[in-house]
């Protein structure tokens, strides 16, 4: 029987080959734009660690004084020097690591390449087991090497290639700002989208090419990069950020279970409270632990244009959706002799509606295909632009998947209003007519 | 406008048509008019001007290495010699950002040394006695800086600096009556005052983005030179001579200091591009937005054509007998007109509304202004012309109908 809808549907979208192109543009346009601007959108809002963003956190407590104090607002998006370590040391988490990023000057021992600058992530050794960073070389540096002051470096993949040509180069020096560190480690290709763990860099860039560990960094003078926010008599001044009022660092834990959430929280009002007697901290206890998805969340890690496109293609997907129940009821209605005849012949009210939904059905097949196409041609113009974000917009199998069942499923529903109105044509009123 | 009764009666009749075109009218609308809105606000931040003179422009960023924080001193000193003296160049400076550059500084400015919020916010400007002349921003009030004046400071520790040259949008801010010139500001939380010595027409601050355009005009140069190895030259060249300096320029800098990096990409760019670079991304919105309200309309069009066309089709022998009953071809054409004049009428109603809560709830989504209601208006009279230039075809071939159609197939 389908067999037979099919070829009805194909003669009768044949007979009116403008009506049915223009159906079909319009659902294939709709489908394009929805669908290219939904993969910008699922690839931006993407978790950056699958598996284990589950279980990382990112505490936040208020040291600020009581200069414009509101209540109810957030803690600073970042931590003190003193906070961090504290709550570094206490290790009341599975897991945690206090960084912050910055830029380097590197001297390489080759004459033939000139110094540059590379982007460097000061952190503790807890980042990489923390964040699953994969090594392609060596391994990352130990606590005790944090506690020492080591002068090591884990460089990524890409700087390796450029100074070692690739091969395996733990054990060699680098020097950076005239200090020379020993390389203990090489990265493999590791690309977390979005970049989560400082939102005052790049979202959607590669990953740093040195890591160094955060006291090193210290000692070495090396340059602080990303947002610095004092207050009080606080100076944005690099040599003393240890003791300025300013929150410049980024602290996360890993924490699996729920029972040591809410342990970790209460832990950070106790903390609170602590500094508070202690008269370090002014404001009434302010704490909060976000989730990974959360803290991407709260801070609109997803450029607001991306999500002002996503929101206008679907509209515009709707306005086409709106047009195309509109031309199908205008061609399902004009053929009311045709399906009177049928329904004179003994063809059921149902069997008239399958028919009919198999045509539409046909037509959001084809709007599907053409519109994957368009938003094959979309995806490639949105890689064309300068944005950061612009190299991770690729068609995926999911994406896919989704865009034939929005498709089909959009346009059969589009269906429904016209095919129902068809069915409810009495045969003998047409039958008498013609 | 007789006929409207009868048109009411038949579209009775036709209820899921009718409201499917007024739907579908309604959406465009709405959509339509927040998408030129956005289109139009976007044009206006691309065209917004830096208040500097952008021809024969260009600008390099260096950085030397394998020094500390604040030895770059001589090192630019030796740098602006050699390209103050290149053949082709007019005039150069060396700051810590510029307008449209995307990074610099910004602080908060008050007048009276007491008070604890600042009147408004500004960026900073760094440069020595060449930055009016190379921006060739207008002097509007007071001096340039002597070169006397001048003083070389650590970037991690400037000195509040006794005089500065403000942006006229700024100098407004602070002293509403006009007397800016001459007096004294507070920047950041310093007590000591910085005095106005001059005020240039217009300046632009380094970014563009949504959360600075409310301070977009409000500068400050202050009298400083930065000693970090990091760097931003900006280089006038002498007219219709950008091309050579922007090859010049960069060898020259090399030719003085080989241990210092500029990057490759963006390093060394004419403003042109740096305008280009600054903007593209509002300039895509625009664009994209453009084709999606051209596409939108035309689809919408399409709809009205084909449903009305569905429509005549369907009361040929209505018209026929109507024809035939003394219509003149006239009173049928003004019959799908009155009839689609009707629909849309009922369309931009719902749209008008539709348009203003979608806006109202942008506003919540995203940094967005308050839609005109200019742009509703427009989008009203522009939906229902659409709807009669859509109608017009099928309308034509309903008059052309024959009074004989009446006796046929009866």
């Amino acid at each position: 029987m389908f067999g037979y809808y099919l070829d009805l549907a194909l003669r009768s979208l044949r007979r009116n080959k403008i009506l049915t192109a223009l159906m079909v543009l319009a659902i294939a346009l709709g489908i394009g734009a929805s669908m290219t601007t939904l993969t910008v959108l699922h690839v931006l809002s993407g978790d950056p660690l699958p598996g284990s963003s589950a279980t990382l956190f990112y505490p936040q407590v208020d040291p600020r004084d009581m200069d414009g104090y509101e209540e109810g607002k957030r803690p600073p998006d970042q931590v003190t020097w003193t906070d961090g370590n504290n709550l570094l040391h206490a290790k009341r988490a599975d897991r945690q690591a206090l960084m912050t990023g910055g830029a380097v000057p590197v001297q390489p021992a080759q004459s033939n390449i000139d110094p540059f600058f590379s982007d460097a992530r000061y952190t503790t050794a807890d980042f990489f087991p923390m964040f699953k960073v994969p090594f392609l070389y060596g391994r990352p540096w130990t606590e005790a090497e944090d506690n020492g002051r080591a002068r090591v470096v884990v460089i990524s993949r890409k700087l390796n290639e450029k100074l070692f040509g690739g091969k395996d180069s733990t054990g060699q020096t680098l020097r950076m700002k005239d200090t020379a560190f020993q390389v203990i480690g090489v990265l493999d290709e590791w690309k977390p989208t979005p970049r989560f763990y400082d939102i005052y860099m790049q979202s959607y860039g590669s990953v740093e090419d040195v890591f160094v560990p955060l006291s090193s960094s210290r000692d070495a003078h090396l340059e602080h990069a990303g947002s610095t926010d004092c207050w009080g008599t606080g100076g944005g001044d690099g040599e003393h950020a240890e003791t300025s009022p300013c929150t410049w660092l980024q602290f996360w834990v890993q924490l699996d279970g729920a029972d040591k959430v809410a342990a970790y929280h209460d832990f950070l009002v106790h903390y609170s409270q602590e500094q508070k007697a202690l008269g370090r901290f002014q404001r009434p206890v302010n704490v909060a632990l976000p989730g990974l998805m959360q803290w991407m969340d709260i801070n609109k890690v997803v450029p607001g244009d991306v999500r002002l496109q996503t929101w206008l293609a679907l509209g515009f997907l709707l306005v086409c959706l709106v047009n195309t129940v509109g031309l199908m009821l205008a061609k399902f209605l004009r053929r009311a002799g045709e399906l009177g005849v049928r329904r004179a012949l003994g063809a059921s009210r149902r069997e008239v509606f399958t028919q009919l939904l198999v045509e539409s059905g046909v037509i959001g097949l084809a709007g599907g295909l053409f519109g994957l196409l368009l938003a094959f041609v979309g995806l490639w113009l949105v890689r064309k632009q300068p944005s950061d974000y612009a190299s991770l917009a690729h068609m995926s199998l999911g994406m896919l998947l989704v865009t034939f069942v929005l498709a089909v499923g959009a346009t059969l529903l589009a269906g429904l209003l016209p095919a129902w109105r068809a069915c409810q044509i009495t045969p003998a009123l047409q039958l008498k007519s013609q | 406008m007789m006929h409207i009764k009868p048109i009411l009666a038949a579209l009775k009749r036709h209820k899921a048509g009718t409201i499917l075109i007024a739907l579908q009218i309604a959406l465009t609308l709405a959509i339509v008019c927040n998408a030129i809105f956005i289109i139009h606000q976007r044009l206006e931040r691309v065209q917004r001007p830096t208040g500097m003179v952008e021809t024969d422009l260009m600008a390099i960023h260096s950085a030397f290495v394998g020094m500390g924080d604040n030895q770059g001193g001589p090192l630019i000193k030796a740098d602006l010699q050699a390209l103050r003296q290149l053949p082709g160049v007019q005039d150069a400076v060396s700051l810590n950002s510029y307008p449209l550059r995307g990074g610099g500084w910004s602080t908060g400015v008050r007048t009276d040394v007491d008070a604890k919020d600042s009147k408004a916010h500004t960026t900073q400007y760094f440069g020595d006695d060449h930055v009016l002349s190379t921006m060739a921003v207008r002097l509007v009030a007071g001096r340039n800086f002597r070169s006397d004046e001048v003083v070389e400071a650590d970037p991690r520790s400037v000195p509040d600096p006794s005089m500065v040259i403000v942006s006229k949008a700024l100098a407004d801010k602070l002293y509403p009556d006009g007397s800016a010139l001459g007096k004294p500001i507070y920047i950041g939380d310093t007590k000591k005052p910085t005095t106005i010595i001059g005020i240039v027409e217009r300046l632009g601050v380094p970014w563009n983005a949504m959360w600075s355009d409310d301070f977009y005009e409000n500068s400050l140069i202050l009298p400083v030179q930065l000693t970090s190895p990091y760097t931003s030259y900006l280089i006038r060249a002498k007219p219709g001579q950008l091309a050579e300096v922007m090859k010049a320029a960069p060898a020259a800098l090399v030719k003085v200091n080989r241990l210092r990096v500029i990057p490759s990409e963006r390093g060394v760019r004419t403003f042109a591009q740096i305008r280009d670079d600054a903007y593209k991304g509002d300039r895509g919105m625009a664009i994209l937005m453009s084709v999606v309200c051209l596409v939108l309309l035309g689809v919408t069009a399409a709809g009205i054509v084909g449903l009305t066309s569905f429509w005549v089709g369907q009361r040929r022998k209505q018209i026929g007998v109507r024809r035939a009953l003394g219509a003149t071809k006239r009173d049928i054409l003004s019959y799908f007109l009155t009839e689609n004049l009707l629909i849309g009428v009922a369309g931009v109603a719902i749209g008008a509304l539709l348009a203003i809560g979608m806006n109202l709830w942008l506003v919540t989504q995203f940094e967005m202004a308050r839609l005109s209601l200019v742009y509703v208006l427009v989008g009203v009279v522009a939906l229902l012309l659409l709807g009669q230039g859509a109608v017009l075809a099928p309308a034509l071939r309903a008059s052309r109908v024959s009074p004989v159609e009446a006796t046929r197939s009866v």
